[in-house]
């Protein structure tokens, strides 16, 4: 992947920020960014894979609704992800995620995120020329 | 502004309060419907459209909303506080079998799952009945009910108004306690100011109490998320123009807010019976290590929801709808819903501090009814961020510090317990302090933690 992720502070909770040169691989580091909350991505191996589809009204929402999608999977699934190959065509949202089982011993989770939020959410194209996508996360 | 909006606090607190808390508060006061005024209280900040320690009541009558962002994520996340009888010299000795034992009986963390499994028919009984629903099955003593909130059953539920997706991520998540700065403590009562109220809510200096902080888990959390979304893309349906996005909100008098309100209420019984099962687990443990314990729940107050309550405004009384996110009813002394036993000093206000801080009982004030539609502070705030916390402390440092300090703390990750870190929280004391002098409740007695189990 040739994008990057960081995280940004945010009183009690915390901001992720995926950064790539596409929407799509700015929204792949989001995810990633958001993993990085709970555990370390890198001690998370990418071997199952796990479709997810969704679709908003506009590309924020569409972040909102596409790592909320991902709590529900590691919620539900009790898993975590790693790697991410997100396909975005107008207002519709396919990936595919791929991790693994969480094993509480080995990847230590710090925290828990209860949801991505609409606080401080921003998805756009930067001066020069690569795309940002942000929000605050409910921890 | 259609009505002020006042803010509690010291000149210390008040200055240290992120500049977001003043501009969200000033959002709330704009809203629809909204009654007398927009209040933050002395522990607040900025939150998701309202501030954390935030209270709104709203008249349906008038226009008012109910607002997804102005309950939270962790609907009706709250404390509970249980007295055991126990002296503190008996409990020290075996504090670290203690703190094994909980921390093995009750799921915490991420990726945890509990013992239950709940069918289709099962999750919605819960969400209609609460914590009756919990002691019914068998996890609860009958004796808790009259001292939780709404007698342990929230009505108005609405199972059917719960998405699929909210009820899959609860199958498995009762009895859990989840992470951040949810706990399980064993507690001393250290230190009594009020001795007529702790005497009456049966505190006494030197025993040991438990005290659990967790809300309604992953179905509260993607309740609050649907919601938020649904509210923030239909205002402009409503007419309704927001300053901020997650001020999201809805007309009383809708289909969707009253079908916010039916979820909702169904994520406040979620709590109750999550905390219910809880306290069940941990009273299991207790019993067994200390065969003569007299377990009793003093009070379950919950700090995030949005509630029909009778207020009088102006010399008349009014059906209100009050939003307290971050923010503990705080009923004064004689007041109808305050459980028989405890009414002569007013409801129990539990707040929880942070790992090596403690917490403390208040008792709701006379005056709050006036001054914030009888609410007080919820907890101390963080003040520093996680990511500043896992900067400047590592979590074996904190465990080992703490443990010379007499707390002793079992927890999935070292790294979040250095999120949790007690410096990166706001003093617990400035904040209940701020809230007595300001009327809204009156300190009863400060509890400190011995063993803390924490997500």
């Amino acid at each position: 992947m040739s994008g990057r992720f960081e995280h940004f502070v945010h009183g009690a909770d915390i901001g992720i920020r995926g950064i790539g040169p596409t929407l799509e691989e700015a929204f792949a580091q989001t995810a990633r960014a958001l993993t990085a909350v709970m555990v370390d991505p890198e001690q998370v191996a990418p071997r199952e894979p796990v479709t997810i589809a969704v679709s908003a009204p506009d590309e924020e929402t569409l972040l909102v609704d596409w790592l909320n999608a991902l709590l529900f999977e590691t919620a539900t699934r009790h898993m975590l992800f790693s790697r991410f190959a997100v396909r975005i065509a107008g207002n519709r949202l396919e990936a595919t995620a791929w991790g693994e089982p969480i094993d509480p011993l080995r990847h230590q989770p710090a925290v828990e995120v209860k949801g991505a939020t609409m606080t401080e959410l921003a998805v756009r194209r930067q001066p020069d020329g690569t795309w940002l996508a942000q929000c605050v996360v409910d921890v | 502004m259609r009505v002020p909006a006042i803010i509690y606090g010291t000149e210390d607190l008040v200055r240290a309060m992120d500049d977001k808390v003043l501009e969200q508060i000033r959002n709330v006061a704009c809203l629809p419907g909204i009654v007398k005024a927009a209040y933050a209280l002395p522990d607040a900040h900025w939150g998701y459209g309202f501030p954390i320690g935030g209270v709104a009541a709203f008249d349906a009558e008038a226009g008012g909303v109910v607002s997804a962002g102005g309950v939270g994520f962790d609907i009706s996340c709250g404390v509970r506080t249980i007295t055991t009888g126990l002296e503190r010299a008996e409990v020290e000795p075996v504090v670290e079998k203690l703190a094994d034992a909980l921390y093995a009986a009750v799921p915490v963390g991420l990726g945890r799952t509990g013992q239950i499994r709940l069918s289709d028919a099962e999750l919605d009984a819960m969400l209609e009945g609460g914590a009756r629903w919990a002691v019914a099955m068998g996890w609860g003593d009958p004796a808790d009910l009259e001292r939780i909130e709404e007698k342990g059953r929230m009505a108005g539920a609405d199972p059917g108004a719960v998405s699929k997706k909210a009820k899959e991520r609860q199958r498995a998540e009762m009895g859990t306690l989840g992470s951040g700065n949810h706990y399980l403590e064993i507690q001393v009562v250290d230190r009594i100011l009020d001795p007529k109220a702790a005497a009456v809510y049966g505190l006494v200096k030197d025993q040991v109490v438990i005290t659990i902080h967790c809300g309604s888990r992953g179905l509260g959390h993607q309740i609050g998320t649907e919601f938020l979304r649904e509210m923030a893309l239909a205002a402009p349906r409503f007419g309704i123009v927001l300053p901020d996005r997650e001020l999201a909100c809805a007309p009383l008098r809708s289909e969707l807010g009253q079908r916010y309100l039916g979820a909702m209420r169904a994520a406040i019984n979620c709590a109750l019976a999550n905390r219910e099962i809880i306290d069940h687990l941990a009273r299991g443990v207790l019993r067994r290590l200390f065969p003569r314990a007299k377990m009793a729940l003093l009070f379950d107050v919950s700090h995030n929801t949005c509630k029909l309550e009778r207020h009088r405004i102006d010399g008349e009384e009014k059906e209100l709808f009050v939003h307290r996110k971050g923010a503990t009813r705080a009923f004064g002394p004689g007041h109808p819903d305050v459980p028989e036993p405890l009414r002569s000093v007013g409801q129990p206000v539990l707040i929880g501090g942070s790992m090596g801080t403690g917490s403390w009982v208040l008792a709701g004030a006379a005056t709050s009814e006036d001054k914030s539609f009888a609410s007080a502070v919820h907890g101390a705030g963080r003040a520093m961020s996680r990511h500043e916390a896992t900067r400047q402390y590592r979590g074996d440092q904190i465990v080992a510090e703490l443990r010379e300090r007499g707390v002793i703390v079992r927890a999935p990750s070292m790294r979040g317990v250095a999120e949790e870190a007690p410096a990166a929280y706001k003093d617990v004391d400035a904040v209940v302090l701020a809230a007595e002098r300001a009327g809204l409740a009156r300190r009863v007695a400060y509890l400190r933690p011995i063993v803390c189990i924490k997500g």
